[in-house]
């Protein structure tokens, strides 16, 4: 038996692993989660449906805070139905794609200084950090944006915004490739990732794996291509999907997810339609009695939200599908077999993030 | 005899090395030898090399985290981030803690040689935050557990909050009586 966590440089959070051994190899491993609950769903009940932006923010997923905006604000639109006009569908799209970069950004920096190779993680937040100041010009946070509002976005883009995002995109493409040169042309990086922790394709169905994850055992689905939202339907982009389910897969899958994202903004920003930027809602917005469940595509994989409304300008149930929650659960399977040595490198390479786990 | 300006003393006014240095140094003739106390001497390098235990629990991790890599690098102050608590000179509680997470902050925090300090990060570890309210499962600040000695405020707080707050928590040691101090039981 070793206890792994919950506070360990690795878990990327407070994740607590009982892993079962058998000398060096790894028999079982069994999740120990809700050091991290924050019992937001609760608190949702007792809050109005703008209040909750805040909390979706904090409350969820930390690295993705415009995803679980846009998750739970499609759900209240649903409920309502509200129109969200066409500007604010694409300011919306532009920042989703933003965050996912910064997120998977955060993802390879954090797996590079598991495995040992610091030097990635000081270029992944280098530009980083030139995400979050693009945020931070049209947000106002870094982390925490609180951008997205029932029916529409807080803000139009200041002058020049989207000049220095493109900027941003022509510099970004060269970068993924620097990132590609330390990490895919290290042997030791790959004799670390490959073939490590694989996961087929039926068992990735039957754990409920979704996002990169799925994607990298070879489940062909992204949530913004089978049911598309905001402008996502108008956009042209690839779905990576590759066979081998290991940790390199996954992270080959995430790689050219950057760069897809780049692709999006580009378009985004090309068709960018003049007009309202929010749709004609009171600010303190009631819903009609009835219930949604929206469904959309976060940097982690499929998260949904669930909302139920009795009336009235507070939801009446808010549920949360996590994309890290069931990834954590696929990742038993991942790690059945391997040495004690692997679990890191699989840690990581599923990008778990515990808040999203134990909301 | 025109108007002139007035003279300038013959001799300046002389600076004493006492108040030229950090207030507490002095050379002695030949400026050789310095004269300093060795409590003065112990803080110094003792603030100079702050080792925080990395303690990240939720969104303030990733300001944290930030703060080290290249644009804020706390590196150059000598802040070095330590996985294990034996090393740690202080913690940096950054993110909400829960009421499960509670006792092992407690225990991280029993295991760190003395002195130790405590900087709380975030609104949350310093009084429960956006979480205070209608909420069963956080702690209302993490002074409840452990003794905190910096509180830095903010949602997540910016990097530059978190280097003011190491900033803060080096001049508390400064000046601290170091040799003198009681010893808790």
């Amino acid at each position: 038996m070793l206890n792994m966590g919950p506070q360990h440089p690795s878990t990327h959070g407070v994740l607590r692993l009982v892993v079962t051994l058998d000398g060096e190899n790894i028999v079982d491993v069994v999740p120990d989660i809700g050091y991290l609950h924050s019992s937001v769903e609760k608190m949702m009940e007792y809050r109005t449906y703008l209040q909750n932006v805040a909390l979706t923010d904090r409350g969820m997923d930390y690295l993705t805070a415009l995803a679980n905006e846009e998750g739970y604000l499609l759900a209240v639109e649903r409920v309502g139905r509200i129109e969200v006009p066409p500007r604010a569908r694409y300011l919306r799209t532009i920042m989703l794609e933003l965050q996912r970069l910064s997120s998977h950004l955060v993802w390879l920096g954090t797996w590079g200084i598991d495995l040992g190779a610091t030097t990635v993680f000081l270029y992944c937040f280098r530009e980083r950090e030139r995400i979050l100041d693009l945020f931070e010009q049209a947000t106002g946070g870094r982390l925490h944006h609180v951008y997205f509002r029932p029916g529409g976005v807080y803000e139009d883009l200041p002058d020049g915004w989207t000049d220095r995002v493109l900027a941003f995109c022509d510099e970004f493409v060269a970068r993924v490739d620097e990132y590609h040169e330390l990490l895919t042309g290290n042997p030791i990086f790959l004799a670390r990732v490959q073939g490590v922790g694989v996961l087929p394709r039926d068992r990735a169905i039957a754990m409920g794996a979704c996002g990169p994850v799925a994607r990298a055992s070879g489940v062909d689905f992204d949530v913004r291509r089978a049911f598309p939202y905001e402008a996502y339907g108008e956009l042209a982009f690839d779905v990576p999907v590759f066979q081998e389910g290991d940790c390199f897969a996954r992270y080959r899958v995430r790689m050219e997810e950057m760069r897809q994202s780049v692709r999006i903004i580009q378009q985004a920003i090309a068709k960018l339609p003049a007009g309202e930027i929010r749709a004609k809602v009171q600010v303190n917005v009631k819903l009609p009695r009835g219930e949604a469940y929206a469904r959309t595509e976060s940097p982690r994989g499929d998260l949904g939200v669930y909302l139920v409304s009795e009336g009235g300008d507070m939801p009446y149930r808010v549920k949360i599908r996590a994309p890290s929650f069931s990834n954590l659960y696929a990742l038993t399977e991942m790690m059945r077999g391997w040495k004690v040595a692997d679990v890191i490198a699989i840690l990581g390479s599923v990008d778990i993030v515990l808040s999203d786990v134990d909301r | 005899m025109s108007a002139e300006a007035p003279r300038p003393t013959a001799t300046p006014t002389r600076v004493a090395p006492i108040q030229t240095a950090v207030d507490i140094l002095d050379t002695l003739p030949g400026g050789t030898v310095v004269l300093s106390k060795v409590e003065y001497l112990l803080n110094w390098s003792r603030a100079a090399s702050l080792w925080p235990l990395t303690f990240g629990l939720a969104c303030c991790a990733i300001e944290m985290m930030a703060a080290w890599a290249g644009r804020f690098d706390l590196d150059r102050m000598g802040v070095i981030p330590r996985a294990t608590p034996r090393q740690a000179d202080c913690m940096i509680v950054a993110g909400r803690c829960t009421i499960k997470m509670a006792p092992i902050v407690r225990r991280l925090w029993e295991q760190m040689p003395e002195p130790k300090y405590v900087i709380s990060m975030g609104s949350c570890a310093t009084c429960g935050g956006p979480f205070y309210y209608d909420n069963y499962s956080i702690l209302k600040g993490i002074d409840q557990v452990v003794p905190v000695d910096v509180y830095v405020p903010g949602c997540p707080p910016r990097p530059e909050a978190l280097i003011e707050g190491l900033l803060k928590l080096q001049e508390k040691i400064k000046v601290e009586p170091f040799l003198r101090r009681a010893v808790p039981a």
